[in-house]
Order: C-alpha cells, then sequence, then structure tokens
C-alpha cells in the first residue's frame, strides 16, 4: 500500500437497488470534507432494481481530467456478475472485495470475500450493506478518514436510520481492523 | 453536485420562474430539482401530459413575463421541435436542456451520446438559427446555464444546453456562486408609448424589446409570417427581411456567443477538437503525447451553435493533424471541422456509438 | 339602453373578415367580443390564444394580447400563460381539428388540471381551411374530401370528453342563437377553472357541399333542428337522443381550479 497516496480510484459495482451510487456519493462527500477534488460517475442500466449497477469515485488532490477509473485502487463487487467482470483486475495486484452470500467464494492474493449481505441482515437492515462495505473499504485503503464518512452519514440520516448506518459503518470497518474471519 | 443539479441551480440563479417538462431519463433530476424550489420561490413547476405541451407552456409563460425553461433528452427534444420552431419565430427567450442519451429512437436510454448534433442545429422545419452549448464540468453546467438565459433573453431566442449523459450524471466538487457574483441579463423592455410598441420592429442590435401579457403593452405573437406589428403579413419583401432578421442576429453577435477553450493547443501540432465529456478524454490523451515529447492541444467547443469557425480555421490550419473524437457514428461535428478546414486537411475521426464513453487509449489508437 | 357591440377589441379596417358566408366562426367571434365589453375586460389584462385553422385566424382580427401557436397545442401555450399569470383573462380558440383531433391529449389534460381559462371550440365537422378533410368529430356516415366513400369511424362528443375530464362548465350552442351563445360565452369567461363552450357551426363550403347541404341555410336548419335545450333533451328516449344534440349549459361545477390549488401548495412548501 502506497502512504500518503495523492490519488485513490474506486469501483462500486454491483445490481440495482444496492445502494452503490449512493455510497459512492458519500465517499465523494467525505473526501470533499477533507479538501480533496472528486469525481463520482454512474453507470447503470433501465432498472431501479437488479441489472449491473456501477459507481466510480476518484480522489485526489488536484483537478481531474478524465472522469472515468482507469487504474482502479480497490474494487468493490456485490454480486456474481460484478465480481466476472472486475476479476481479472486481480491479476493486477488490484484489491477486490467481494460479497460471499451473492457470489462463489474464490481464492487469489487480491481477493477478499466477506458475506457484506448477510452480515448487514443480521445487523437487521439489509440496506445498509452499501455502508458496511465501505467502512470496509477504507478500513482496507485509507482514502478517507472514517471521521469524515460518519460527517456525512450524520448528515444524511436522522433517528433509527442514522444509529444504524453509524453501525454498519463500525462493523464494516471492524472488518478489516480486527481482521474477522470468522463470519 | 451533479451536473443535472448545477444546470437547474444556473436557471434559478440566472432568474428562471417558471419550468415546465415531461419525464426522462437522463434528465429528470433537473425536473425533479425544480419541483422542489419552484414552490419556494415563488416560481412555478408543472409536469405537463407531453414535451409537445411542456415547450409550449414555456413559451407562453415567457410570453406573460417569466424567465422559462425545460429539460427533456432525445425523444422529447424531438416531440419539442415544432414549437421550438414558434420560439424562433415569435422570437421568445426560453431554454431547453437536451441531456443527450443514445439513440436511434429510445435507444439505451441511461447511456451517453453526442448524436444530436445536427438535430441541435437543424431539428426544426424551416430554415432558422439557434444557439447551442455544450458543457464538460459540473461547473460548466452552472455558468453555462447561466448564460444560457443570458443569450436567450438577450437576442429573444431558444437556447439549447446539450450536455451529455454522463456530464449530466456527474458529480464533481462545486460550490454555488453568491447573487451578484455572476452576470444576469434580463430581456428588454419596451418604452415610450403602448400605442406604438412593435414587439417585431428590431432595434440596431437585431433584436425588439419584449413586453409582457398584462403590462401597459398589449401585443401579438406569431408561428405564421409575420410583420413588424407582430400581426399576419404574406408579403414577400417582408418574409425575407424576417427570415433574414432571426440568422442576423445571431451572426451579427457571433464573437460574444461562441465561447471556446483551448488547453496547450497555441503551439499543437496535433489539435483534439472536442465537446462535452469526451473534451475530458481528450485532454488525458493530449497530455499522454506532451508527455512522450508530441505537441498535442485541445480546443474545446463549448458554443456548439454557432460553429467556431474562426477558432477552428485559426488552430486546426496550424495543426498538422486534427483529431474529433465524438459520441456519434459519422462524426457530425467531424464534419463541421471538415468544412472550414478544406478537403486535404488530415482529419482524423474517432467515434463511440455503443453507449460507452471514449477514452483517452480510444484517441491514442487514433495517431499511430 | 345600449348593447355591447364588441368593436373596442376589434383591429379598424379588418372588415369584412376572411371567413366563407355561411360560417359560424364570425357569429362566434362577435359573441365572444360581446361578451368581452359586458364583462368589461381590458385589451391589456385579455389574452386571446389560437391554434391552426378557419378558427385559427382570429387573432388577426383583435387589439387585446394574442398568441397564434402551433396546430392542436393552443391549449399548452394558454396554460404557461395563465399558470404564470392568473390575473390575465385567457381565452383559447380552437377548431374541431385543433382541440380534439390533433390536440385531444391536451384538451383532456387543460380539463383535468381545471386551469382558469375559456376553450371556445367552433366544430365544423372537418378541416375547413385544408379542403375538407375528415375530423375527430366528423359523424360516422358522412362524406369529405377523405372519406369519398363515407367515414368509417366515429365522432368524438367534444362536451362530454369535457365533462368527464374535469371541465367546470360546458355549454353548447349554433351560431343560429347568436344572443344565447354569447350568454353562454360570457357565463364560461366568469367560471373559475377549465370553461368549454362548443360551437356546432355550417360549413358550407366544404362539409355542406359534401352532404348534400349546399346552402348556408340547409346547414344551419341541419343544425337548428337538430339541437335541443338540455333539460329537454335529457327527457328524449335513447333513440330520439341519437338523433339531436344536447344545448345550453350542460356542466356547471365548482371545483377549485389549477390555480387555487398550487396556491395552496406553494403555502405548503412555504412551510417547509
Amino acid at each position: 500500500m502506497k502512504e500518503n497516496q495523492k490519488r485513490y480510484e474506486v469501483i462500486l459495482a454491483g445490481s440495482g437497488g444496492q445502494g452503490l451510487v449512493l455510497s459512492g456519493i458519500m465517499l465523494g462527500e467525505a473526501a470533499i470534507l477533507e479538501g480533496k477534488v472528486v469525481v463520482q460517475t454512474q453507470s447503470y442500466g433501465i432498472a431501479s432494481r437488479g441489472g449491473l449497477s456501477l459507481a466510480e469515485v476518484i480522489i485526489d488532490q488536484e483537478e481531474i481530467i478524465y472522469q472515468q477509473v482507469q487504474e482502479p485502487d480497490i474494487i468493490l463487487t456485490l454480486t456474481e456478475e460484478a465480481l466476472e467482470k472486475y476479476i481479472p483486475y486481480a491479476e493486477q495486484q488490484v484489491v477486490i472485495f467481494y460479497d460471499t452470500t451473492l457470489a462463489k467464494a474464490r481464492t487469489g492474493a487480491c481477493l477478499t470475500g466477506y458475506p457484506f449481505t448477510r452480515i448487514a441482515s443480521d445487523l437487521g437492515n439489509l440496506g445498509s450493506v452499501n455502508i458496511l462495505s465501505l467502512g470496509a473499504m477504507i478500513a482496507k485503503i485509507p482514502m478517507v478518514k472514517k471521521e469524515s464518512l460518519v460527517r456525512v452519514i450524520q448528515k444524511r440520516f436522522k433517528g433509527k436510520a442514522l444509529e444504524m448506518n453509524l453501525q454498519a459503518l463500525e462493523t464494516g470497518t471492524d472488518l478489516i481492523r480486527k481482521g474477522e474471519q470468522t463470519w | 453536485m451533479q451536473g443535472n443539479q448545477a444546470m437547474s441551480e444556473g436557471a434559478i440563479y440566472a432568474g428562471a420562474k417558471f419550468f415546465a417538462g415531461y419525464p426522462i431519463t437522463p434528465s429528470s433530476e433537473i425536473a425533479e430539482e425544480c419541483s422542489k424550489v419552484m414552490l419556494k420561490i415563488g416560481g412555478v413547476y408543472m409536469q405537463m401530459e407531453d414535451e409537445i405541451a411542456s415547450i409550449a407552456a414555456v413559451i407562453g409563460a415567457s410570453l406573460a413575463g417569466a424567465k422559462a425553461f425545460t429539460a427533456t433528452s432525445g425523444p422529447g427534444f424531438s416531440l419539442m421541435q415544432e414549437n421550438l420552431g414558434l420560439a424562433v419565430m415569435g422570437e421568445v427567450p426560453c431554454v431547453v436542456i437536451d441531456v443527450q442519451r443514445r439513440g436511434p429512437s429510445t435507444g439505451l436510454s441511461t447511456k451517453p451520446a453526442q448524436g444530436d448534433i445536427m438535430q441541435l442545429r437543424w431539428g426544426r422545419h424551416g430554415d432558422q438559427s439557434v444557439i447551442a452549448l455544450c458543457p464538460a464540468t459540473v461547473s460548466e453546467c452552472f455558468f453555462m446555464t447561466v448564460k444560457a438565459f443570458n443569450f436567450a433573453e438577450k437576442f429573444r431566442v431558444p437556447v439549447i444546453m446539450a450536455p451529455d449523459e454522463i456530464i449530466g450524471h456527474m458529480r464533481e466538487n462545486f460550490s454555488l456562486p453568491t447573487p451578484g457574483e455572476v452576470e444576469v441579463i434580463d430581456r428588454k423592455k419596451p418604452s415610450g408609448s403602448p400605442e406604438n410598441y412593435l414587439p417585431f420592429a428590431a432595434d440596431k442590435d437585431g433584436v425588439a424589446p419584449l413586453a409582457s401579457y398584462g403590462s401597459d403593452y398589449v401585443f401579438h405573437v406569431s408561428s405564421s409570417m409575420h410583420g413588424p406589428d407582430g400581426c399576419s403579413n404574406n408579403d414577400p419583401a417582408n418574409a425575407a427581411w424576417r427570415v433574414a432578421q432571426l440568422h442576423r442576429k445571431i451572426e451579427m453577435h457571433r464573437d460574444e456567443i461562441v465561447i471556446t477553450k483551448t488547453f496547450s493547443a497555441e503551439d499543437a501540432e496535433i489539435l483534439l477538437i472536442a465537446f462535452g465529456a469526451t473534451t475530458r478524454s481528450s485532454r488525458a490523451a493530449a497530455l499522454e503525447l506532451r508527455k512522450r515529447g508530441v505537441r498535442a492541444g485541445v480546443l474545446q467547443l463549448i458554443t456548439l451553435w454557432p460553429f467556431a469557425d474562426k477558432e477552428v480555421a485559426s488552430l486546426g490550419g496550424r495543426a498538422k493533424t486534427v483529431i474529433v473524437p465524438e459520441m456519434n457514428y459519422g462524426g457530425q461535428m467531424a464534419g463541421e471541422v471538415q468544412k472550414v478546414l478544406g478537403g486535404g486537411a488530415d482529419i482524423r475521426r474517432v467515434n463511440s456509438y455503443n453507449g460507452e464513453i471514449i477514452t483517452p487509449q480510444d484517441i491514442l489508437k487514433a495517431i499511430r | 339602453m345600449s348593447h355591447a357591440t364588441g368593436t373596442k377589441y376589434l383591429k379598424d379596417g379588418v372588415l369584412p373578415h376572411m371567413w366563407c358566408s355561411g360560417c359560424g366562426i364570425g357569429v362566434m367571434l362577435g359573441a365572444m367580443l360581446r361578451a368581452f365589453e359586458e364583462l368589461n375586460y381590458k385589451n391589456t389584462d385579455t389574452v386571446v390564444v389560437t391554434g391552426i385553422g378557419c378558427t385559427g385566424k382570429a387573432d388577426d382580427y383583435l387589439k387585446t394580447n394574442a398568441l397564434h401557436t402551433t396546430h392542436g397545442r393552443a391549449l399548452p401555450y394558454a396554460t404557461g400563460i395563465k399558470a404564470f399569470n392568473p390575473k390575465l383573462h385567457v381565452v383559447v380558440l380552437m377548431g374541431d381539428g385543433d382541440s380534439v383531433t390533433i390536440g385531444g391529449n391536451h384538451f383532456i389534460h387543460a380539463a383535468r388540471r381545471n386551469i382558469d381559462l375559456t376553450a371556445i371550440v367552433i366544430n365544423n365537422f372537418n378541416y375547413g381551411m385544408t379542403g375538407g378533410q375528415v375530423s375527430g368529430t366528423t359523424p360516422g356516415g358522412c362524406y369529405t374530401s377523405t372519406t369519398s366513400w363515407g367515414n368509417p369511424e366515429r365522432d368524438f362528443d367534444i362536451c362530454a370528453l369535457a365533462e368527464v375530464a374535469g371541465a367546470n362548465y360546458v355549454a353548447r350552442e349554433t351560431p343560429y342563437h347568436g344572443w344565447e351563445l354569447k350568454e353562454l360565452i360570457k357565463e364560461a369567461l366568469g367560471k373559475k377553472g377549465f370553461s368549454l363552450v362548443e360551437v356546432f357551426s355550417p360549413c358550407p363550403t366544404h362539409f355542406g357541399k359534401n352532404n348534400d347541404m349546399k346552402q348556408t341555410r340547409e346547414m344551419l336548419d341541419w343544425l337548428r333542428d337538430r339541437g335541443i335545450p338540455a333539460d329537454r333533451y335529457g327527457k328524449l328516449s335513447n333513440d330520439e337522443k341519437r338523433a339531436h344534440f344536447a344545448t345550453g349549459k350542460l356542466v356547471d361545477r365548482n371545483d377549485p381550479d389549477f390555480n387555487t390549488r398550487y396556491e395552496d401548495t406553494r403555502l405548503k412548501a412555504a412551510r417547509g
């Protein structure tokens, strides 16, 4: 891992309805709070639910000219379809997180599987899978500080939803921090 | 902030008080934003029964004194053409945002394209000129929308904002300017006696003052050929004058209307001419070429119509090779570049029409 | 007592008008201008919006504000004007082509919105300006320049359409009853919400010629004999109803209009 890295490129891939565009936006907002330059783009199909859905985030210290991710630092894949699409990047030493609830388990140096969806469901809120996996990603690669994400979540959510999402973020970062593989 | 949101913010900043539209991907965020804001600022938001009605209501509201606009995409933009022609003929200020998506027909509704370039210019029947602008960043989405309203008001002409889906849906850092920071232009109002008001008698600047329905100035607007008073007039001399005036008021102010940006283009032997999202791919490709010791630069067309012929001639004339990347099949803008630079010029087209963006690598391939 | 002439809304030197002898548009226009005068409308606060066709030429005779629009789209133009400036009196003049054929969708939605304007529809059962082609209101079996063997399609009942779509006021009259027509237009103009006055009109030049009513008189009689005041029409048998049509005021209700509802929603938005 590069320390004091200047630029981060992130791909969040899954299916419509998993909230990946929203977590991409929140990651971007957290980076903006830290004074960074951010571009977030998305690619999606016609369905609000289902179909390959994709959010890209680039975080930089200076102007981002080309808006699409070209050299990803980390890729999150929440479905089998998304994992299949991005698995070739693992050979280029790109960190790939995937969801063992929805995709078949793989082995490979850069491939790390967590049952994100099951954990989110166990926490009582399937919808927080996006925040949970985002938590794991920033614990793995320090693109933004956790506190910045907490601030973004506090701005966007209220009451029970706020509590749930903060808990999801915490659980996600713990996955990496504590190296828990017991799920 | 998202590109689509920046355009609705730009419209509000420019003083827009009326939005009528019909939902269509990938422009709906603009309508959604307006539906929240318009009611709070004393404006009107209406979802009409279709895009034909939407642009009609926009034109009606504009004549009642509102700065008015609508937002749509391919299929909806096609439906608007006839009434947009009335806005040209009746010289009614209004702004249309066409977030370009991949066609033909309903095509790939969520994917980007730059296939409406000729429709922007020639989509309406008859013989007319409009202004079309195309942003490449979220910041340009905002500032060029303010500019679009300024042009519409100043020249009494419909102005079309034509981002592609990528720019409409892209989010970037952007903070709104404070009121007064950016110039906002309002239409010229009549003065003098209401009895003598002629809504189509152009001043020296090519544009007549425009009253509002309900003011002391009673006036007549017509989609049919009309004289200075706005009433039917079938005299050939009048028709010739009217048609020419509709073109001339834009030609007269061409240098003010044509907005371009350059990136290391002054000494470029390879000149990339681009607009919208492909500007960004082009800039990345040019930087890569510079790293390799090739003098490459970019001419970004923000104003698509009227065409930046002088700028293309000047920079393109100096370059050895001109590359025009665009997300359409035949190179709609490349054809215009060819017209200016002539048949002998080395003009290379880079096109994508599968709903995917043109990457910097795609452009670099054209140079080998 | 002096009678309203409506001439203060009429441009100087425009008479005689362009419409064929026997056409009902001139009668309608006269009735409308007299109604304007009786309601004390000002040229400055009145906007007349027209579409395309014979009726669409009416704006050229007027000294009020006017907007001559594209075919079938007069209503959404008028909707934009009224929605932005509710103080204006907005009147829309259309033919049967404008209102319920090419522009049918706008017609039902304007009625549904209950936008506060008055639509006056001259229904002459065919496209007069372009040479008498079939329209959405040409009765089944009738002859036009494009139904040489009789119209195989059915016709719209414009008033019924407006009623079910939500108009606050609906009336129908023929030019045979000019005074009644003026009274109905006046009542429609005074009504808040969407109001419709349908004017069954002779078109001796085309519709009459193609359907054995070449003389104006024959067409007027055809309309007069079939028109029955609404209260009496209601008592007819179904067979008799099919052979006649109801005239006079057909619908009169007071549902809140678009601008009233919009203002309520604005207050809600202001409260957050």
